[in-house]
C-alpha cells in the first residue's frame, strides 16, 4: 500500500520556509529531466549543476522547516511525502521544460528574482535563512549569468532561435507576477525583518528583465494579468505528474534507501 | 603548572583535530578539509566523546554526506567512538577560506586555485585565469560549469591544455 502524505503545521516561518524550498526543488527537479537529453554536453552538465544546487538549498530549507515544525518530519518526508495541494512552490517553477528556450526562459525569470532576493536575505533576522541566503545568493548569481547569455544568443542568433525565445517568453510571462505577491502570513514575517518584502526588488528585477531583452531583440508582453495560486496550494496539472515521478520510490517502497 | 588530566585531554583533543582535519575531499583527494576550510571546530565532551562541526560548501555538493561519513569513521578508528558531525551554516563558507596550502596543492594535481577574493566582482568581473600546467594567462573558458559544481572548464590558449577551475565562491 502506497504511503499516505503528512500532515504539516503551518505556522508562518514554517510555511515561509516551505514555499522557498518548494521552488527550489521543483525548479531543480525540472532541471534534472534535461540530464542526458541536453542539446550539447557542456549545457547537460550545466543544468545538472544548477539542479544540484537547487536541490542543495531545498534541502537547508526543508531541513530548517522541519526543525521550525519541531514534530516528527524531515526534510526527506517533507519533499516526498507531501501531496500537490501541499506544494507551495510558485506555478513558473512546475512550468514544463517545452524546448530550451522555453527551460533557459523560465531560469532566467526565476534567477533574476532569485538572485536579488538572496542577496536581501542575507540581512534577514532569522540566522538560518540569512546563512541560506549566504551561499544562494552566490549560486542565484552564477545561474543567472549562465542563463542571461543563453537568452542573449537565442534571442539575437537565427530566426528560428528567436522566434523560439520569443514564444518562451511570451509564454511564461503571466507567471511572472506571482514572485513578487505577500499574502498575510507573510506580512508579519516582513514586519519582524525575517522576511524580505519582494515589492522591493520588483524595480531592479524589472531593469534587469527589460535590459537584457533589449540587448537580445525580444520584447516583453504587454499584458498585466498574472496567474497565481501556487503559494496556496492550486497548481497546474503539471504538479502532480511531476510528483508522481519524484514520489514514486519513497511512496511505493516506504523509507527505501541505498 | 599544568595538571595531567588537562594535558591528557589537551593531547586527546589534539588527536582529534589532526584525525578529523587529514579527511580528504573525495572529489579532489589532495584537498583535505582543513585545507578546504570546511572543518571548523572539534569539541572534546565530558564523556570523552568528540563533536566536530564542518561548514557545507556549495548548496548541492554531493560530498558533504561523505565528508562527514568519513570524519566519524576516521575518528573511530583513531579510538575516538560514536564521534557526531555537526553542519554550520553560518558563516557561509566562502573560497577566501581555503588555506594557502590548500591552493598549491590544487595547482599541483592540475585543478587551477580560485581567485583570492569571493567578492561579486571577482564572480562577475573580468577573470584572469593562471594555467596550472604551464602558468600561462592567456587562457578562455569552455564551460562555466565542469566535472563538480565548484569547478569550471578553461582552456589554456598557450599550451592548448584544457583544465578545471576551482570556481570562487
Amino acid at each position: 500500500m502506497a504511503t499516505p502524505s503528512i500532515t504539516v503545521t503551518e505556522t508562518p516561518l514554517v510555511l515561509y520556509a516551505l514555499r522557498r524550498a518548494d521552488d527550489a526543488l521543483i525548479l531543480g527537479h525540472r532541471l534534472s529531466e534535461w540530464c542526458g537529453y541536453a542539446p550539447m554536453l557542456e549545457e547537460d552538465m550545466a543544468l545538472s549543476n544548477i539542479a544540484l544546487d537547487l536541490i542543495g538549498q531545498a534541502r537547508a530549507l526543508y531541513a530548517y522547516a522541519a526543525h521550525v515544525e519541531g514534530r516528527d518530519n524531515d526534510e526527506d518526508k517533507l519533499a516526498y511525502l507531501r501531496d500537490v495541494r501541499q506544494y507551495r512552490n510558485l506555478l513558473l517553477v512546475e512550468r514544463p521544460n517545452g524546448d530550451f528556450a522555453q527551460t533557459i526562459a523560465r531560469q532566467f525569470f526565476y534567477s533574476a528574482f532569485a538572485d536579488l532576493y538572496w542577496r536581501s536575505m542575507m540581512r534577514s533576522a532569522d540566522p538560518t535563512l540569512a546563512a541560506v541566503a549566504a551561499r544562494s545568493e552566490k549560486e542565484s548569481a552564477y545561474h543567472l549569468r549562465h542563463a542571461s547569455e543563453w537568452i542573449v544568443r537565442l534571442g539575437d542568433g537565427t530566426d528560428e532561435s528567436h522566434a523560439r525565445a520569443q514564444a518562451a517568453i511570451d509564454d511564461l510571462w503571466a507567471f511572472t507576477g506571482e514572485m513578487f505577491t505577500v499574502d498575510d502570513t507573510e506580512r508579519g514575517l516582513i514586519d519582524a525583518g525575517v522576511a524580505v518584502d519582494p515589492a522591493t526588488l520588483i524595480p531592479k528585477w524589472t531593469d534587469t528583465v527589460s535590459d537584457l531583452m533589449r540587448e537580445a531583440t525580444l520584447k516583453l508582453p504587454e499584458n498585466a494579468w498574472m496567474q497565481q495560486g501556487g503559494r496556496d496550494g492550486r497548481h497546474s496539472e503539471h504538479l502532480g505528474h511531476l510528483l508522481s515521478e519524484l514520489q514514486y520510490m519513497q511512496r511505493s517502497f516506504p523509507g527505501a534507501s541505498w | 603548572m599544568v595538571d595531567a588530566a588537562t594535558s591528557r585531554d589537551r593531547e586527546r583533543w589534539q588527536r582529534a583535530w589532526d584525525t578529523a582535519a587529514a579527511v580528504t575531499d573525495p572529489e579532489i583527494p589532495v584537498l583535505t578539509i582543513d585545507d578546504l576550510g570546511v572543518l571548523r571546530e572539534v569539541m572534546l565532551g565530558d564523556d570523552g566523546r568528540v563533536e566536530v562541526a564542518i561548514t557545507p560548501t556549495y548548496s548541492g555538493c554531493p560530498a558533504m554526506n561523505m565528508i562527514a561519513v568519513e570524519i566519524a569513521l576516521a575518528l573511530e578508528c583513531a579510538g575516538f567512538p560514536d564521534a557526531t558531525v555537526r553542519t554550520v551554516l553560518s558563516p557561509a563558507w566562502t573560497t577566501d577560506w581555503m588555506s594557502e596550502a590548500g591552493r598549491r596543492k590544487l595547482s599541483d594535481y592540475g585543478i587551477a586555485p580560485p581567485l583570492p577574493s569571493s567578492s561579486r566582482r571577482a564572480l562577475f568581473g573580468v577573470q584572469q585565469v593562471g594555467c596550472p600546467q604551464c602558468g600561462s594567462t592567456d587562457t578562455e573558458l569552455l564551460s562555466e560549469f565542469g566535472s563538480t559544481s565548484c569547478k569550471a572548464l578553461w582552456r589554456c590558449k598557450a599550451c592548448r591544455e584544457p583544465f578545471d577551475y576551482f570556481k570562487c565562491h
